[in-house]
């Protein structure tokens, strides 16, 4: 139990998100709302510039009734939610065996070059930032990277600087 | 018989929408069982009879395990879908959900009437966008047509499926971790006893199957269980889809017999690359100990011939290494992601990970002493069987496997501080 102010929960965020939010709670049972915080702190996450902040968590608390820590587990645990600013696009690279054995060690060479930043960095202007990240099952295109919903497979250095002309 | 079961509409011009599903005979099992009102006793045994084994990784009997949930028991019983899809090497059920989603909602809502469910969900991982919208849409179009719901074709069967996107985290592949996921909470595993069949989602009493098990299950039906179980051999019932990556020209997802002999995937996958020399195969997915080449082209898919030659068959990822690779550079990668992926509940597993990624990195970094081929070996030893889940055996089985075969290469990194072969990717 933790002891809350009462809250509006209508203020907490716009009708459209909680909309949304309200369409994964009602997949679960009555009594676990909980249920739905994966799916709220990735709806908030993709409305907020791609990154969470404590006050966004203790909301999502507020909003499904559950216990602020029980939401900073959950916000931790994960790899895909970022608690802290991200670049407007996360490139996402895989350099697990399959994608390392067809080369993504030069990919990612190749990126970090062309972005001028390492591994686990965000470009200056705040448009891009470049991701380690564990297998993401499409081996068979390997190497691969996603960014956003985006897989993009087979990759080479000329199908990078199209996916990088591309970002906005 | 090559595409039989889950990719039997592969050939179609959109195989994922219902109409092309209900060309091929889509819904007609699940139709069938609810009008004649097939005992589910009947169902269960002939998934029994089939010999479908898990196809998530662990093989488990799948008519077996729905034969434990107590049907009758009053309250709420859950079917779930594993497709959480992580194990390095395999990319099958992606495949599945992108290209046959509908064949997974009926094999779902058949599980369902089998062990008296009325709501299931999928547990698809939450890097999978595109499967996820394909599944999404499959949902839809079942539910306007009277697959999903209330009453389902006049039937008085009810059953509510949905989906719960993960957020990154390749533990929730284990089975409690996801019932913990749905729940809400991080994905750490529980303590079995008690399994999820008398305690499982909310509790209640839950059947949990990989994606490829349950979406086997409408032809494993029309066909017979005994029909399935002869594509395949003995102890390994049916097709597999074997997602095949790494150092070969056609990579891909295959369904094909178990008990195909290895030298035939490796010739469907267009072979090496650069006709390079064949050295290791991982046949299971990163957490199943690697085989030499050579022996592994006298090796059948299936779960015995690869058992026997001290690997597992797991989830069907094969992941082909040819003779550019250096060991310790792939297994210092494999040994990273256990690390970063542990959930870091059992200490052997959190701590031992740790270990195991250092020392395999000195090594690889030119700076290993004398003592730690011994020493890999030890920490391997210090974590299997002593966790809660897998986890621990997943990262400590390619160490094992890679210092029983490839024991010469890490000892001549250690010796000269360089490698034996160079580095990975032939640079």
């Amino acid at each position: 139990m933790t002891i809350t102010e009462p809250v509006n929960k209508a203020e907490l965020f716009t009708p459209d998100i909680r909309k949304e939010i309200d369409e994964w709670v009602a997949k679960y049972p009555d009594d676990w709302k909980q249920s739905a915080v994966m799916a709220a702190l990735r709806i908030i996450q993709d409305a907020d510039e791609g990154w969470l902040s404590t006050e966004r968590l203790n909301q999502v608390a507020a909003y499904l009734d559950m216990p602020p820590i029980a939401v900073y587990e959950v916000a931790t645990f994960y790899s895909m939610y970022e608690l802290k600013p991200v670049g407007k696009h996360k490139i996402c690279v895989c350099t697990n065996v399959s994608c390392m054995i067809n080369g993504s060690d030069k990919i990612v060479e190749y990126l970090e070059q062309k972005l001028g930043i390492k591994l686990g960095q965000t470009t200056e202007d705040g448009k891009v930032t470049l991701k380690e990240v564990e297998c993401l099952g499409a081996c068979g295109g390997a190497p691969m990277l996603q960014i956003g919903r985006q897989y993009y497979e087979n990759l080479t250095p000329e199908i990078i600087d199209s996916i990088l002309e591309g970002l906005e | 018989m090559a595409n039989e079961v889950c990719l039997r509409t592969l050939d179609l011009d959109r195989p994922w929408l219902l109409d092309q599903y209900r060309s091929r005979g889509g819904y007609e099992m699940l139709s069938k069982v609810l009008k004649e009102q097939t005992p589910p006793e009947e169902i269960i045994d002939e998934v029994k009879k089939s010999g479908l084994r898990g196809r998530g990784g662990a093989g488990f009997p799948t008519g077996l395990k729905w034969s434990f949930i107590a049907r009758n028991a009053p309250g709420q019983k859950y079917v779930v879908c594993n497709s959480d899809e992580g194990e390095p090497g395999t990319f099958k059920d992606r495949d599945i959900l992108r290209y046959n989603p509908h064949q997974l909602i009926e094999g779902m809502a058949i599980a369902a009437y089998a062990i008296g469910a009325t709501l299931g969900y999928n547990y698809i991982r939450g890097e999978f966008w595109e499967p996820y919208e394909r599944f999404e849409t499959a949902l839809e179009e079942a539910r306007k047509a009277g697959f999903l719901g209330d009453n389902i074709l006049g039937s008085g069967f009810d059953f509510q499926l949905h989906t719960h996107l993960g957020g990154g985290a390749y533990v929730c592949g284990e089975e409690t971790a996801l019932l913990e996921s749905i729940e809400g909470k991080k994905g750490q595993p529980r303590f079995k006893p008690p399994f999820p069949a008398h305690f499982g989602l909310y509790g209640r009493p839950t059947i949990i199957n990989n994606t490829e098990s349950l979406a086997s299950i409408p032809m494993i039906l029309a066909k017979g269980g005994q029909w399935f179980a002869d594509i395949g051999v003995e102890n390994s019932g049916g097709s597999k889809l074997f997602s095949i990556s790494g150092n070969i020209n056609n990579p891909g997802v295959f369904e094909i017999p178990m008990g195909t002999p290895f030298s035939e995937l490796l010739e469907m996958a267009g072979g090496m690359q650069d006709g390079r020399k064949l050295k290791g195969v991982i046949p299971g997915g990163s957490s199943a100990p690697i085989i030499p080449g050579e022996q592994m082209m006298d090796l059948t898919m299936d779960y015995d011939a690869i058992a026997g030659a001290g690997s597992m068959l797991g989830s069907g990822a094969v992941i082909v290494l040819d003779d550019s690779n250096c060991m310790v550079k792939v297994l210092e990668r494999m040994s990273y992601f256990y690390y970063e992926e542990s959930c870091g509940q059992c200490t052997p597993c959190r701590e031992g990970t740790g270990w195991l990624y250092r020392v395999v990195k000195r090594i690889e970094d030119g700076k290993g002493r004398p003592e730690d081929l011994d020493l890999l070996d030890d920490v391997a030893d210090k974590i299997s069987g002593k966790t809660i889940c897998a986890l621990g055996d997943a990262a400590a089985g390619p160490v094992a496997g890679m210092l029983k075969h490839f024991r010469d290469e890490f000892q001549y990194h250690i010796d000269h501080k360089r490698c034996l072969v160079g580095p990975a990717n032939g640079q």
